[in-house]
């Protein structure tokens, strides 16, 4: 008796309408997790192992099938919350660190959804998308902070300034890291498509890049992490540029780990580690124990690829936000991802999931501003990333000081994901979070793509309407414009550090 | 015979000096003798090929990272993470080496005659036929083989005492193999002393040899010498320490 708490109230409670039900069991081999089993003409039901990932509910014919959250009550009580309770539970009969998957469940109030955008009214005139051109077109990389000519014999004028290489992206929406292992080929295959065919770029995560990606390679942008798992000179020139990842937001200031129930055949090629072994990424990495170290990475990474590709460094939103970033700027890299505390992740520590961090809005505001103080604004381009959910909050993040953002849950739901938060489980009943090949079957890239570019489409389209309606027309003209942003119910010290005027104001 | 190419360092930066280099292996030299080096950084880097660059002076930090091939013989000291992040290929130093040597390695051979800094051999690994070796002549600091994953890493303690403290600290793969004995107060959680079995003794000899025979040395001494061989006491030192939501 490992405790005398017995079974713990059910987190979900599923039912089947017996008078719908038709006992054609596609319930059962949906779902992954085992909730489901046939006892003779009859369909029987283990709750516990429930999810709540929908896959049941989606393929039922006769929707027959209920799901219901938290179906047993606590005594309520506005200190000691279900989670805290059940987390005590859990650590009184296991005396163990609580992981858990997907992002910050932290009831803490979104300060993108308090800030309010602006529109022309008759004083100004809106510009209509359909009419005129709105440009979304964006450069990731430093720009020069001047620019030299010389005439030549026949008088023409030609640049002599030496252009820094950027990425040039159709849309200011980019796909965000998330790794082989973590998530499942088909996945990143149909990202892979999708960024393609939308004219932006995806992260490969700290995973290495499997050869079934490399007719994507254009688009993809190779990560560094701490484990330097699947990193040789191959995988760097591989990729349009190179992203160091220092952090991350969901887990600040701590490292990752693949444990080696995920390293596969093919994980473990891409990763280039043994099968089933684990891959741990270290906190920090282990040639940057300061400030002084960083520089020396970026330019080894510059001096392998030739100078040829941009490098991208990704940071966790914490503290000293303003501080980190400009000494990542002045580091050398051309573009910094700064990861906002409601990042997602495919397992964290539950503490510091919803305890470690700030938010992304006020990063990228103070990023902005400590960049344009210290006159390194040009030296660097600007990728918010942790929890952008939709169109608006893209228009936000740019106003707040952006110049694009990574998009990774939203990509995932954008694929079938219900954000059931059991990514670490390995099971993923949609294809996604898997490396069992009858789930990840399940995800047909050939659809799968179409829908991530589908949502990277609609919300290009609701960027334009909405810069058009404001009288933008190009997207440099949005980017720091913090005029077009009113706070609402947000109290002034915040306002003061966001740089952005209350609502009637 | 293979085209040999000898450059000028004095003065350069790094960058046009790596590009020398570059240009001198796309031109099909064999033998690159780089003269004068004073600490640039990156010499050898993201190379491939079969070329052996020598490399006269002091040579600066990540020497040889994301190297594929070459051989790079330094006839001086090395500074920070030689041999780092590197594929394939072979880093012989003559003099010591700083920090985080043979960093995330995963495949090739980086030998050095003289002492070498802390972390050293840190986050080595392997896969397949890639298997790292670290071989190092003099002595290591703190911190040896922490995080190991893979390949082998000997210390050889030729020019006295060995310093290294928390040997092994995390480590989860691999080997570390130190001549004579190590007080177990050296070894960090998760590390364990075992035996040098005879096996083991045959594996490690022509590595010895090789070394011996790149410096000079005699290597019977070293083939017959004592050894104390450092093992992960669990290929998951995380696995304990985690329960689920």
């Amino acid at each position: 008796m490992s405790s005398n708490f017995g079974s713990m109230p059910l987190r979900y409670r599923i039912s089947i309408d017996r008078k719908q039900c038709m006992e054609c069991g596609r319930c059962i081999d949906n779902c992954s997790y085992g909730v489901f089993r046939r006892d003779g003409d009859r369909i029987l039901i283990n709750s516990r192992k429930c999810t709540a990932c929908h896959r049941c509910l989606t393929y039922c014919p006769r929707d027959a099938i209920m799901l219901e959250e938290q179906p047993c009550d606590y005594r309520s009580h506005p200190v000691w919350t279900r989670a805290v309770r059940e987390s005590i539970y859990n650590q009184s009969r296991t005396g163990k660190i609580i992981l858990a998957g997907m992002g910050s469940v932290s009831n803490l109030p979104i300060i993108f959804d308090h800030l309010m955008l602006d529109a022309c009214q008759v004083t100004t005139p809106p510009t209509d998308p359909l009419r005129e051109p709105v440009e979304l077109r964006t450069y990731l990389g430093k720009k020069p902070s001047r620019l030299d000519f010389k005439q030549k014999a026949n008088g023409d004028v030609e640049l002599s300034t030496e252009l820094a290489p950027n990425l040039m992206v159709e849309t200011p929406i980019l796909l965000g890291h998330m790794s082989f292992g973590a998530i499942s080929l088909n996945a990143h295959i149909s990202m892979a498509r999708a960024a393609q065919e939308t004219g932006t770029y995806m992260g490969t995560g700290e995973g290495g890049l499997h050869p079934g990606l490399y007719p994507y390679q254009d688009r993809m942008i190779v990560q560094i992490a701490s484990g330097r798992f699947g990193v040789n000179i191959d995988y760097l020139e591989r990729g349009a540029a190179i992203e160091l990842k220092l952090g991350q937001g969901a887990k600040p200031g701590i490292g990752g780990h693949l444990p080696g129930e995920k390293v596969s055949a093919d994980v473990s090629k891409t990763r280039m580690i043994p099968e089933g072994s684990d891959a741990i990424s270290p906190a920090p990495h282990h040639d940057i124990y300061g400030i002084e170290d960083l520089p020396q990475l970026v330019r080894s990474v510059r001096e392998a690829t030739g100078g040829k590709k941009p490098i991208f460094a990704k940071i966790a939103a914490v503290n000293n936000n303003a501080e980190n970033v400009v000494a990542v700027a002045r580091s050398g890299v051309d573009a910094i991802a700064i990861d906002g505390f409601r990042g997602g992740t495919g397992a964290a520590p539950r503490v510091f999931r919803d305890h470690v961090g700030i938010p992304i809005e006020v990063a990228i505001a103070t990023a902005d501003k400590e960049l344009r103080k210290q006159g390194l604004r040009n030296e660097v381009s600007l990728i918010a990333c942790g929890s952008i959910r939709e169109s608006a909050d893209v228009m936000k993040s740019i106003a707040l000081g952006a110049d694009a953002v990574y998009i990774a849950t939203a990509a995932l739901a954008a694929m079938g994901c219900r954000v059931c938060g059991n990514c670490y489980q390995g099971l993923c009943p949609w294809g996604i979070a898997t490396q069992r090949q009858d789930l990840v079957d399940r995800l047909n890239p050939d659809v799968a793509s179409k829908q991530v570019a589908n949502l990277i489409h609609a919300w290009t389209l609701e960027i334009t309407e909405l810069m058009g309606a404001a009288g933008i027309n190009s997207i440099e003209s949005l980017r720091g414009n913090r005029d077009r942003l009113r706070g609402y119910m947000l109290d002034e010290g915040l306002l003061n550090i966001l740089d952005v005027k209350s609502v009637g104001a | 015979m293979a085209k040999k190419v000898t450059i000028d360092a004095k003065g350069v930066h790094y960058t046009p000096l790596n590009q020398q280099v570059r240009k001198a292996i796309a031109d099909g030299a064999g033998e690159i003798v780089i003269n004068n080096v004073l600490g640039q950084r990156f010499i050898g880097n993201g190379l491939r090929g079969d070329a052996t660059i020598r490399v006269n002076g002091v040579a600066g930090g990540d020497l040889a990272m994301f190297m594929s091939g070459p051989t790079v013989i330094v006839h001086g000291n090395a500074e920070h993470a030689p041999g780092n992040t590197m594929d394939s290929g072979k880093v012989v130093i003559h003099g010591s080496a700083g920090d985080a040597v043979a960093h995330s390695m995963r495949g090739g051979k980086v030998f050095v005659r003289g002492d070498i800094g802390y972390r050293g051999g840190i986050h080595m690994k392997q896969y397949q036929a890639q298997r790292p070796i670290l071989v190092v002549g003099g002595s290591a600091q703190t911190f040896l083989g922490e995080y190991m994953a893979g390949g082998l890493l000997i210390v050889l303690g030729l020019d006295g005492v060995m310093k290294a403290r928390e040997i092994g600290s995390g480590i989860h793969g691999g080997e570390i193999v130190i001549r004579g004995d190590v007080d177990d107060a050296c070894l960090a959680s998760g590390a364990k002393k075992v035996p040098l079995t005879d096996e083991d003794r045959a594996r490690i000899v022509p590595v010895l040899r090789e070394f011996a025979d790149d410096f000079g040395l005699d290597a019977e001494p070293l083939v017959k010498a004592n050894y104390t061989r450092i093992v992960p006491a669990s290929a998951r030192p995380f696995a304990g320490k985690y329960t689920w939501e």
